[in-house]
Protein backbone atom coordinates (compact mmCIF):
# COMPACT_ATOMS: atom_id res chain seq x y z
CA UNK A 1 0.00 0.00 0.00
CA UNK A 2 2.97 2.43 0.89
CA UNK A 3 4.41 1.28 -2.15
CA UNK A 4 1.37 2.06 -4.38
CA UNK A 5 1.36 5.81 -1.92
CA UNK A 6 4.69 6.30 -3.78
CA UNK A 7 4.04 5.28 -6.79
CA UNK A 8 1.58 7.61 -7.19
CA UNK A 9 3.69 10.50 -5.98
CA UNK A 10 6.54 9.76 -8.23
CA UNK A 11 4.82 11.41 -10.33
CA UNK A 12 4.74 15.03 -8.69
CA UNK A 13 8.97 14.24 -7.88
CA UNK A 14 9.25 13.55 -11.51
CA UNK A 15 7.48 16.96 -12.26
CA UNK A 16 10.22 18.85 -10.08
CA UNK A 17 12.57 18.49 -13.18
CA UNK A 18 14.82 21.31 -14.12
CA UNK A 19 14.99 20.69 -18.06
CA UNK A 20 13.73 22.73 -20.65
CA UNK A 21 10.34 20.30 -20.80
CA UNK A 22 9.68 21.65 -17.21
CA UNK A 23 10.05 24.76 -17.99
CA UNK A 24 7.68 25.27 -21.00
CA UNK A 25 4.81 26.42 -19.78
CA UNK A 26 1.95 24.75 -18.61
CA UNK A 27 -0.39 25.96 -20.69
CA UNK A 28 1.59 25.40 -23.87
CA UNK A 29 2.25 21.49 -23.07
CA UNK A 30 -1.53 21.32 -22.26
CA UNK A 31 -2.58 22.45 -25.48
CA UNK A 32 0.25 20.11 -27.41
CA UNK A 33 -0.56 17.81 -25.67
CA UNK A 34 -4.43 18.14 -26.77
CA UNK A 35 -3.63 18.61 -30.60
CA UNK A 36 -1.48 15.11 -29.99
CA UNK A 37 -4.76 12.98 -28.28
CA UNK A 38 -7.24 14.56 -31.35
CA UNK A 39 -4.44 13.70 -33.83
CA UNK A 40 -4.45 9.83 -32.51
CA UNK A 41 -8.25 10.13 -31.99
CA UNK A 42 -9.20 11.15 -35.64
CA UNK A 43 -7.47 8.08 -37.04
CA UNK A 44 -9.38 5.47 -38.51
CA UNK A 45 -9.99 2.06 -36.72
CA UNK A 46 -7.97 -0.23 -38.81
CA UNK A 47 -5.07 2.15 -38.96
CA UNK A 48 -1.29 1.35 -37.98
CA UNK A 49 1.55 2.21 -40.01
CA UNK A 50 0.41 5.85 -39.97
CA UNK A 51 0.41 5.77 -35.95
CA UNK A 52 3.86 4.44 -35.54
CA UNK A 53 5.51 8.04 -36.26
CA UNK A 54 3.59 9.07 -33.27
CA UNK A 55 5.42 7.25 -31.04
CA UNK A 56 8.58 9.82 -31.72
CA UNK A 57 6.65 12.34 -29.09
CA UNK A 58 6.52 10.11 -25.94
CA UNK A 59 9.86 8.95 -26.77
CA UNK A 60 11.30 12.00 -27.17
CA UNK A 61 9.88 13.86 -23.91
CA UNK A 62 10.86 10.75 -21.89
CA UNK A 63 14.52 11.31 -23.24
CA UNK A 64 14.91 15.13 -22.96
CA UNK A 65 12.69 15.75 -19.74
CA UNK A 66 15.28 12.99 -18.52
CA UNK A 67 12.26 10.97 -16.81
CA UNK A 68 13.02 7.05 -15.96
CA UNK A 69 11.55 4.38 -18.55
CA UNK A 70 10.67 1.58 -16.50
CA UNK A 71 8.62 3.44 -14.04
CA UNK A 72 6.53 5.34 -16.83
CA UNK A 73 6.20 2.49 -18.67
CA UNK A 74 4.28 0.44 -15.56
CA UNK A 75 2.11 3.09 -15.03
CA UNK A 76 0.80 2.87 -18.67
CA UNK A 77 0.37 -1.00 -17.95
CA UNK A 78 -1.85 -0.36 -15.17
CA UNK A 79 -4.88 0.59 -17.98
CA UNK A 80 -3.57 -2.44 -20.44
CA UNK A 81 -6.12 -4.50 -18.49
CA UNK A 82 -9.17 -2.09 -19.51
CA UNK A 83 -7.72 -1.77 -23.60
CA UNK A 84 -7.76 -5.24 -23.72
CA UNK A 85 -10.97 -6.22 -22.33
CA UNK A 86 -12.34 -3.59 -24.64
CA UNK A 87 -10.35 -4.89 -27.85
CA UNK A 88 -10.01 -8.30 -27.43
CA UNK A 89 -13.53 -9.38 -28.58
CA UNK A 90 -12.78 -7.84 -31.72
CA UNK A 91 -10.71 -10.68 -34.09
CA UNK A 92 -13.75 -13.16 -33.21
CA UNK A 93 -16.25 -10.47 -34.20
CA UNK A 94 -14.85 -8.36 -36.87
CA UNK A 95 -12.78 -9.72 -40.05
CA UNK A 96 -10.30 -7.05 -39.78
CA UNK A 97 -10.15 -7.42 -35.63
CA UNK A 98 -6.58 -7.87 -35.17
CA UNK A 99 -6.17 -4.82 -37.22
CA UNK A 100 -8.59 -3.15 -35.06
CA UNK A 101 -7.28 -4.40 -31.72
CA UNK A 102 -3.52 -3.44 -32.24
CA UNK A 103 -5.18 -0.09 -33.23
CA UNK A 104 -7.13 0.01 -30.13
CA UNK A 105 -3.72 -0.98 -28.53
CA UNK A 106 -1.46 1.40 -30.21
CA UNK A 107 -3.70 4.23 -29.69
CA UNK A 108 -3.73 3.73 -25.79
CA UNK A 109 0.04 3.67 -25.74
CA UNK A 110 -0.17 6.79 -27.27
CA UNK A 111 -2.61 8.89 -25.72
CA UNK A 112 -2.33 7.06 -22.03
CA UNK A 113 1.49 7.83 -22.50
CA UNK A 114 0.93 11.29 -23.66
CA UNK A 115 -1.40 12.20 -20.56
CA UNK A 116 1.01 10.60 -18.00
CA UNK A 117 4.43 12.35 -19.61
CA UNK A 118 2.28 15.74 -19.33
CA UNK A 119 1.88 15.13 -15.40
CA UNK A 120 4.92 14.19 -14.98
CA UNK A 121 6.48 17.15 -16.53
CA UNK A 122 4.22 19.85 -15.31
CA UNK A 123 2.98 18.73 -12.35
CA UNK A 124 -0.82 18.83 -11.22
CA UNK A 125 -0.57 22.16 -9.33
CA UNK A 126 1.29 24.01 -12.52
CA UNK A 127 -1.27 21.73 -14.83
CA UNK A 128 -4.56 23.59 -12.65
CA UNK A 129 -2.71 26.74 -12.96
CA UNK A 130 -2.94 26.20 -17.21
CA UNK A 131 -6.61 25.07 -16.77
CA UNK A 132 -7.63 28.14 -15.10
CA UNK A 133 -5.76 30.09 -18.49
CA UNK A 134 -7.97 28.21 -20.05
CA UNK A 135 -10.90 29.75 -18.30
CA UNK A 136 -12.15 25.85 -17.47
CA UNK A 137 -14.65 26.67 -14.48
CA UNK A 138 -12.76 26.51 -11.46
CA UNK A 139 -15.15 24.18 -9.34
CA UNK A 140 -13.68 21.73 -12.06
CA UNK A 141 -9.92 22.43 -11.25
CA UNK A 142 -10.32 22.24 -7.74
CA UNK A 143 -12.24 18.96 -8.10
CA UNK A 144 -9.21 17.64 -10.01
CA UNK A 145 -6.95 18.91 -7.82
CA UNK A 146 -8.41 18.11 -4.85
CA UNK A 147 -9.05 14.61 -5.92
CA UNK A 148 -5.66 13.95 -6.82
CA UNK A 149 -4.54 15.40 -3.27
CA UNK A 150 -7.73 12.90 -1.92
CA UNK A 151 -5.94 9.99 -3.22
CA UNK A 152 -3.07 9.82 -1.16
CA UNK A 153 -4.59 10.65 1.71
CA UNK A 154 -7.28 7.57 0.99
CA UNK A 155 -4.41 5.48 0.40
CA UNK A 156 -2.30 6.03 3.60
CA UNK A 157 -5.46 5.88 5.61
CA UNK A 158 -6.47 2.55 3.77
CA UNK A 159 -2.51 1.26 4.35
CA UNK A 160 -3.09 2.09 8.17
CA UNK A 161 -6.20 0.09 8.46
CA UNK A 162 -5.14 -2.85 6.78
CA UNK A 163 -1.78 -2.91 8.92
CA UNK A 164 -4.19 -3.01 11.91
CA UNK A 165 -6.02 -5.53 10.56
CA UNK A 166 -3.29 -7.80 9.35
CA UNK A 167 -1.66 -7.43 13.21
CA UNK A 168 -4.66 -9.01 14.59
CA UNK A 169 -5.52 -11.68 12.37
CA UNK A 170 -2.18 -13.80 11.43
CA UNK A 171 -1.80 -15.99 8.63
CA UNK A 172 -5.24 -14.27 6.61
CA UNK A 173 -4.49 -13.45 3.62
CA UNK A 174 -6.03 -10.09 2.16
CA UNK A 175 -8.91 -8.83 4.21
CA UNK A 176 -11.72 -11.63 4.82
CA UNK A 177 -15.06 -10.97 3.13
CA UNK A 178 -17.75 -10.67 6.35
CA UNK A 179 -15.14 -7.26 6.87
CA UNK A 180 -15.74 -5.80 3.87
CA UNK A 181 -18.26 -3.95 5.07
CA UNK A 182 -17.24 -2.51 8.20
CA UNK A 183 -13.95 -1.73 6.64
CA UNK A 184 -15.41 0.55 3.49
CA UNK A 185 -18.00 2.49 6.24
CA UNK A 186 -14.75 2.85 8.23
CA UNK A 187 -12.65 4.18 5.40
CA UNK A 188 -15.02 6.50 4.16
CA UNK A 189 -15.87 8.02 7.71
CA UNK A 190 -12.33 8.34 8.17
CA UNK A 191 -11.81 10.09 5.04
CA UNK A 192 -14.52 12.37 5.55
CA UNK A 193 -13.52 13.32 8.65
CA UNK A 194 -9.66 13.88 7.63
CA UNK A 195 -11.19 15.55 4.28
CA UNK A 196 -13.26 17.93 6.62
CA UNK A 197 -9.98 19.14 8.75
CA UNK A 198 -8.25 19.45 5.43
CA UNK A 199 -10.75 21.90 4.30
CA UNK A 200 -11.05 23.48 7.74
CA UNK A 201 -6.67 24.46 7.64
CA UNK A 202 -7.98 25.30 4.10
CA UNK A 203 -10.30 28.08 4.99
CA UNK A 204 -8.31 29.05 7.97
CA UNK A 205 -5.62 30.12 5.57
CA UNK A 206 -8.01 32.36 3.82
CA UNK A 207 -8.92 29.55 1.32
CA UNK A 208 -11.92 31.06 -0.83
CA UNK A 209 -12.08 28.69 -3.34
CA UNK A 210 -9.97 29.68 -5.75
CA UNK A 211 -6.92 28.18 -6.17
CA UNK A 212 -3.82 30.32 -6.66
CA UNK A 213 -1.11 28.69 -7.61
CA UNK A 214 1.82 31.30 -7.31
CA UNK A 215 4.15 32.18 -9.95
CA UNK A 216 2.42 31.51 -13.29
CA UNK A 217 5.50 32.23 -15.59
CA UNK A 218 4.55 34.52 -19.14
CA UNK A 219 4.46 32.34 -22.51
CA UNK A 220 8.00 33.29 -24.13
CA UNK A 221 8.23 33.05 -27.79
CA UNK A 222 9.96 29.38 -27.25
CA UNK A 223 7.08 28.47 -25.55
CA UNK A 224 4.79 28.91 -29.21
CA UNK A 225 7.71 27.73 -30.68
CA UNK A 226 7.08 24.85 -29.21
CA UNK A 227 3.65 24.42 -29.57
CA UNK A 228 3.52 25.27 -32.64
CA UNK A 229 6.75 23.35 -33.90
CA UNK A 230 5.05 20.02 -32.43
CA UNK A 231 1.06 20.71 -33.65
CA UNK A 232 2.28 20.89 -37.06
CA UNK A 233 4.24 17.36 -36.94
CA UNK A 234 1.12 15.75 -35.68
CA UNK A 235 -0.88 17.42 -38.41
CA UNK A 236 1.69 16.29 -40.82
CA UNK A 237 1.70 13.06 -39.74
CA UNK A 238 -2.08 12.92 -39.18
CA UNK A 239 -2.18 14.39 -42.86
CA UNK A 240 0.59 11.81 -44.51
CA UNK A 241 1.11 8.21 -44.03
CA UNK A 242 5.07 8.61 -42.78
CA UNK A 243 6.13 5.10 -42.83
CA UNK A 244 4.61 4.83 -46.41
CA UNK A 245 5.99 8.10 -48.13
CA UNK A 246 9.17 6.99 -47.06
CA UNK A 247 8.62 2.97 -47.98
CA UNK A 248 7.56 4.23 -51.72
CA UNK A 249 10.87 6.76 -51.28
CA UNK A 250 13.15 3.90 -50.79
CA UNK A 251 11.26 1.54 -53.42
CA UNK A 252 11.65 4.74 -55.78
CA UNK A 253 15.65 4.87 -54.92
CA UNK A 254 15.95 1.23 -54.98
CA UNK A 255 13.90 0.86 -58.70
CA UNK B 1 -8.33 48.22 13.85
CA UNK B 2 -6.83 46.72 16.64
CA UNK B 3 -6.46 42.48 17.21
CA UNK B 4 -4.75 43.30 20.71
CA UNK B 5 -7.20 41.35 22.04
CA UNK B 6 -9.32 38.19 21.87
CA UNK B 7 -12.91 37.76 24.09
CA UNK B 8 -15.21 34.78 24.27
CA UNK B 9 -19.02 36.03 26.53
CA UNK B 10 -20.71 33.49 27.16
CA UNK B 11 -19.73 30.56 24.66
CA UNK B 12 -22.15 27.37 24.23
CA UNK B 13 -22.18 25.19 21.82
CA UNK B 14 -23.84 21.69 21.39
CA UNK B 15 -22.90 19.06 18.65
CA UNK B 16 -25.59 18.13 16.49
CA UNK B 17 -25.63 14.74 17.93
CA UNK B 18 -27.25 16.71 21.12
CA UNK B 19 -23.70 16.71 22.82
CA UNK B 20 -22.98 19.77 24.87
CA UNK B 21 -19.05 20.32 24.31
CA UNK B 22 -19.17 23.83 25.20
CA UNK B 23 -21.88 25.24 28.29
CA UNK B 24 -20.85 28.71 29.55
CA UNK B 25 -16.99 29.89 28.99
CA UNK B 26 -15.60 33.87 28.88
CA UNK B 27 -12.58 35.28 29.37
CA UNK B 28 -10.46 38.09 27.70
CA UNK B 29 -7.02 37.49 25.99
CA UNK B 30 -4.48 40.72 26.30
CA UNK B 31 -2.10 40.83 23.71
CA UNK B 32 1.45 39.74 24.26
CA UNK B 33 -0.15 36.75 26.68
CA UNK B 34 0.50 33.40 26.28
CA UNK B 35 -2.40 31.28 27.41
CA UNK B 36 -2.64 28.07 28.17
CA UNK B 37 -5.83 26.20 28.24
CA UNK B 38 -5.89 23.02 29.82
CA UNK B 39 -8.52 19.91 30.55
CA UNK B 40 -9.30 16.37 30.69
CA UNK B 41 -10.32 14.85 27.44
CA UNK B 42 -13.65 15.98 26.59
CA UNK B 43 -13.48 19.20 28.47
CA UNK B 44 -14.31 21.15 25.58
CA UNK B 45 -10.72 22.06 24.50
CA UNK B 46 -11.03 21.55 20.86
CA UNK B 47 -14.64 23.01 20.53
CA UNK B 48 -13.23 26.04 22.17
CA UNK B 49 -10.45 26.67 19.51
CA UNK B 50 -12.87 26.07 16.56
CA UNK B 51 -15.18 28.71 18.22
CA UNK B 52 -12.79 31.04 18.49
CA UNK B 53 -11.68 30.60 14.82
CA UNK B 54 -14.79 30.70 13.60
CA UNK B 55 -14.92 27.25 12.25
CA UNK B 56 -18.01 26.62 14.70
CA UNK B 57 -20.24 29.34 15.57
CA UNK B 58 -21.37 29.75 19.06
CA UNK B 59 -25.18 28.21 19.75
CA UNK B 60 -25.04 31.29 22.59
CA UNK B 61 -22.76 33.96 23.35
CA UNK B 62 -19.69 35.68 21.08
CA UNK B 63 -16.32 35.71 20.01
CA UNK B 64 -14.70 38.99 19.78
CA UNK B 65 -11.23 39.40 17.98
CA UNK B 66 -10.37 42.98 18.53
CA UNK B 67 -13.47 45.09 18.62
CA UNK B 68 -14.74 42.46 15.80
CA UNK B 69 -17.52 39.81 16.17
CA UNK B 70 -16.61 36.97 14.88
CA UNK B 71 -19.37 36.09 12.13
CA UNK B 72 -19.48 35.12 8.54
CA UNK B 73 -18.75 38.54 7.14
CA UNK B 74 -15.95 39.26 9.30
CA UNK B 75 -14.19 36.10 8.72
CA UNK B 76 -11.84 36.05 6.38
CA UNK B 77 -10.93 39.46 8.25
CA UNK B 78 -10.21 38.05 11.26
CA UNK B 79 -8.23 35.14 9.93
CA UNK B 80 -5.57 36.97 8.79
CA UNK B 81 -4.58 37.90 12.47
CA UNK B 82 -5.56 34.47 14.00
CA UNK B 83 -3.10 31.50 13.00
CA UNK B 84 -4.24 27.66 14.12
CA UNK B 85 -1.81 25.12 13.66
CA UNK B 86 -3.41 21.74 13.87
CA UNK B 87 -2.85 18.68 16.08
CA UNK B 88 -1.84 16.69 13.00
CA UNK B 89 0.49 18.57 10.98
CA UNK B 90 -0.79 16.13 7.95
CA UNK B 91 -4.10 18.33 8.10
CA UNK B 92 -2.31 21.27 7.64
CA UNK B 93 0.22 19.90 5.05
CA UNK B 94 -1.59 19.47 1.91
CA UNK B 95 0.40 20.61 -0.84
CA UNK B 96 3.05 18.91 -3.00
CA UNK B 97 5.95 20.52 -1.31
CA UNK B 98 6.72 22.98 1.81
CA UNK B 99 7.32 25.98 -0.01
CA UNK B 100 3.72 25.81 -1.67
CA UNK B 101 2.41 24.99 1.93
CA UNK B 102 3.80 27.94 2.89
CA UNK B 103 2.79 30.39 0.43
CA UNK B 104 -1.03 28.80 0.20
CA UNK B 105 -2.10 31.36 2.88
CA UNK B 106 -0.27 34.32 1.79
CA UNK B 107 -1.22 33.70 -1.85
CA UNK B 108 -5.12 33.23 -0.40
CA UNK B 109 -4.98 36.48 0.13
CA UNK B 110 -3.78 38.16 -3.10
CA UNK B 111 -0.16 39.05 -1.55
CA UNK B 112 2.38 39.64 -4.35
CA UNK B 113 4.38 36.78 -5.43
CA UNK B 114 7.65 38.70 -4.68
CA UNK B 115 6.50 38.90 -1.22
CA UNK B 116 5.09 35.64 -1.06
CA UNK B 117 8.54 34.83 -1.53
CA UNK B 118 10.39 36.94 0.73
CA UNK B 119 7.42 35.88 4.07
CA UNK B 120 8.00 32.05 2.96
CA UNK B 121 11.56 31.90 2.86
CA UNK B 122 11.45 34.10 6.64
CA UNK B 123 8.73 31.44 8.24
CA UNK B 124 11.00 28.76 6.88
CA UNK B 125 14.21 30.06 8.22
CA UNK B 126 12.45 31.35 11.75
CA UNK B 127 11.17 27.63 12.05
CA UNK B 128 14.85 26.24 11.10
CA UNK B 129 13.78 24.25 7.77
CA UNK B 130 14.86 26.54 4.99
CA UNK B 131 17.07 23.93 3.32
CA UNK B 132 13.51 21.16 3.27
CA UNK B 133 11.76 24.43 1.07
CA UNK B 134 11.41 21.78 -2.02
CA UNK B 135 10.93 19.04 -0.41
CA UNK B 136 7.43 16.88 -0.28
CA UNK B 137 5.74 17.44 2.95
CA UNK B 138 4.95 13.09 3.49
CA UNK B 139 8.26 12.76 3.60
CA UNK B 140 9.41 14.80 6.36
CA UNK B 141 9.92 13.30 9.83
CA UNK B 142 7.68 14.31 12.71
CA UNK B 143 9.54 17.32 14.19
CA UNK B 144 10.21 18.92 10.53
CA UNK B 145 6.29 18.43 9.82
CA UNK B 146 5.85 20.36 12.69
CA UNK B 147 7.60 22.86 12.22
CA UNK B 148 6.37 23.47 8.70
CA UNK B 149 2.49 23.32 9.67
CA UNK B 150 4.04 26.55 12.01
CA UNK B 151 5.41 28.26 9.45
CA UNK B 152 2.13 27.56 7.33
CA UNK B 153 0.45 30.26 9.96
CA UNK B 154 3.82 32.23 10.78
CA UNK B 155 3.68 33.33 6.92
CA UNK B 156 0.02 35.15 7.23
CA UNK B 157 1.90 36.76 9.80
CA UNK B 158 -1.15 36.35 12.27
CA UNK B 159 -0.78 38.61 15.44
CA UNK B 160 -1.97 35.49 17.47
CA UNK B 161 -1.11 32.26 17.28
CA UNK B 162 -3.48 28.88 18.07
CA UNK B 163 -1.64 26.10 19.28
CA UNK B 164 -3.83 22.66 19.05
CA UNK B 165 -1.26 20.22 21.36
CA UNK B 166 2.21 21.14 19.70
CA UNK B 167 4.29 19.04 20.90
CA UNK B 168 2.00 16.20 21.00
CA UNK B 169 3.71 12.95 19.26
CA UNK B 170 7.17 14.54 18.97
CA UNK B 171 10.41 13.05 20.96
CA UNK B 172 12.04 14.80 23.54
CA UNK B 173 14.52 16.73 21.30
CA UNK B 174 12.24 17.37 18.80
CA UNK B 175 9.94 18.87 21.72
CA UNK B 176 12.53 20.89 22.99
CA UNK B 177 12.89 22.67 19.97
CA UNK B 178 9.11 23.49 19.21
CA UNK B 179 9.16 24.60 22.92
CA UNK B 180 11.97 26.59 22.53
CA UNK B 181 10.91 28.14 18.97
CA UNK B 182 7.02 29.07 20.46
CA UNK B 183 8.94 30.45 23.74
CA UNK B 184 10.67 33.07 20.94
CA UNK B 185 7.64 34.30 19.38
CA UNK B 186 6.48 37.14 20.63
CA UNK B 187 2.66 36.81 19.25
CA UNK B 188 0.05 36.31 21.89
CA UNK B 189 -0.81 32.62 22.35
CA UNK B 190 -3.14 30.28 23.12
CA UNK B 191 -2.20 26.50 23.74
CA UNK B 192 -4.37 23.82 24.82
CA UNK B 193 -2.42 20.60 25.77
CA UNK B 194 -2.15 17.46 27.98
CA UNK B 195 1.67 18.24 28.22
CA UNK B 196 1.59 20.26 31.52
CA UNK B 197 5.33 20.57 31.65
CA UNK B 198 5.73 22.43 28.38
CA UNK B 199 2.78 25.01 30.03
CA UNK B 200 4.33 25.65 32.53
CA UNK B 201 7.37 26.99 30.80
CA UNK B 202 5.41 28.44 27.92
CA UNK B 203 2.71 29.94 29.50
CA UNK B 204 2.06 32.81 32.29
CA UNK B 205 -1.85 32.45 32.21
CA UNK B 206 -4.08 29.29 32.80
CA UNK B 207 -7.37 28.58 31.93
CA UNK B 208 -9.06 24.85 33.33
CA UNK B 209 -11.80 23.56 31.34
CA UNK B 210 -14.22 20.59 32.95
CA UNK B 211 -17.19 19.87 31.19
CA UNK B 212 -17.45 22.89 28.94
CA UNK B 213 -16.94 25.33 31.60
CA UNK B 214 -14.11 27.42 32.99
CA UNK B 215 -13.20 26.50 36.49
CA UNK B 216 -10.15 28.13 37.04
CA UNK B 217 -8.19 31.17 35.06
CA UNK B 218 -5.32 32.33 36.72
CA UNK B 219 -1.63 32.44 36.92
CA UNK B 220 0.18 29.73 35.76
CA UNK B 221 2.30 29.43 38.98
CA UNK B 222 -0.73 29.44 41.40
CA UNK B 223 -2.89 27.10 39.08
CA UNK B 224 -0.55 24.57 38.18
CA UNK B 225 0.87 23.95 41.74
CA UNK B 226 -2.62 23.60 42.96
CA UNK B 227 -2.94 19.28 43.21
CA UNK B 228 -6.15 19.71 44.52
CA UNK B 229 -7.63 21.15 41.57
CA UNK B 230 -5.77 19.79 38.89
CA UNK B 231 -6.76 16.56 40.14
CA UNK B 232 -10.94 17.50 40.23
CA UNK B 233 -10.22 18.41 36.73
CA UNK B 234 -8.76 14.90 35.39
CA UNK B 235 -5.45 16.43 35.34
CA UNK B 236 -2.17 16.12 37.80
CA UNK B 237 0.53 18.30 38.52
CA UNK B 238 3.82 18.82 36.14
CA UNK B 239 5.98 16.24 36.43
CA UNK B 240 8.08 19.76 37.29
CA UNK B 241 6.02 20.24 40.51
CA UNK B 242 5.80 16.69 41.67
CA UNK B 243 8.11 14.56 43.72
CA UNK B 244 11.76 13.24 42.66
CA UNK B 245 10.94 9.71 41.85
CA UNK B 246 14.68 8.36 43.21
CA UNK B 247 14.39 10.92 46.66
CA UNK B 248 10.95 11.79 46.95
CA UNK B 249 12.31 15.55 47.24
CA UNK B 250 10.70 18.35 45.16
CA UNK B 251 12.32 20.22 42.85
CA UNK B 252 14.26 22.52 45.10
CA UNK B 253 15.34 19.53 47.66
CA UNK B 254 15.68 16.90 44.97
CA UNK B 255 18.89 14.61 45.83
CA UNK B 256 20.41 17.17 48.25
Amino acid sequence: MVKALNNIRLLDDLARGETYLHRTHPLVKLLTTFVFLVSIISFDRYEISSLLPFLFYPLYIILFADLPFGPILKRMLMVAPFVLSIGILNPIFDRNGWLTFFSIVLKSLLTVSAGILLIATTGMERLSGGLRILKVPKIFVLQLLLTYRYISVLIEEVGRMQRAYALRAPGQKGIQKSAWGPFAGQLILRTFERAQRIYESMNLRGFDGEYHAGKTSKIMPGDIAYLVGWSAFFLFLRAYNVPNLIGNLLMGVIQ
Amino acid sequence: MSHHKIEARGLKYAYPDGHEAVKDISFVIHHGEAVGVIGANGAGKSTLLMLLMGVLFPDGGDVLVGDVLVTKKTLSMIRKSLGMVFQDPNDQLFMTTVYDDVAFGPRNYKVDEAEVDRRVKEALELVGIAHLSDRAPFKLSGGEKRAASIATVLSMQPDLLILDEPTAALDPKSRRRIMKLLKGFSHTKIITSHDLDMVYELCDRIIVLKNGVVVADGKTSEILTDAALLDACGLELPLAMQGCPVCGGNQETRHK
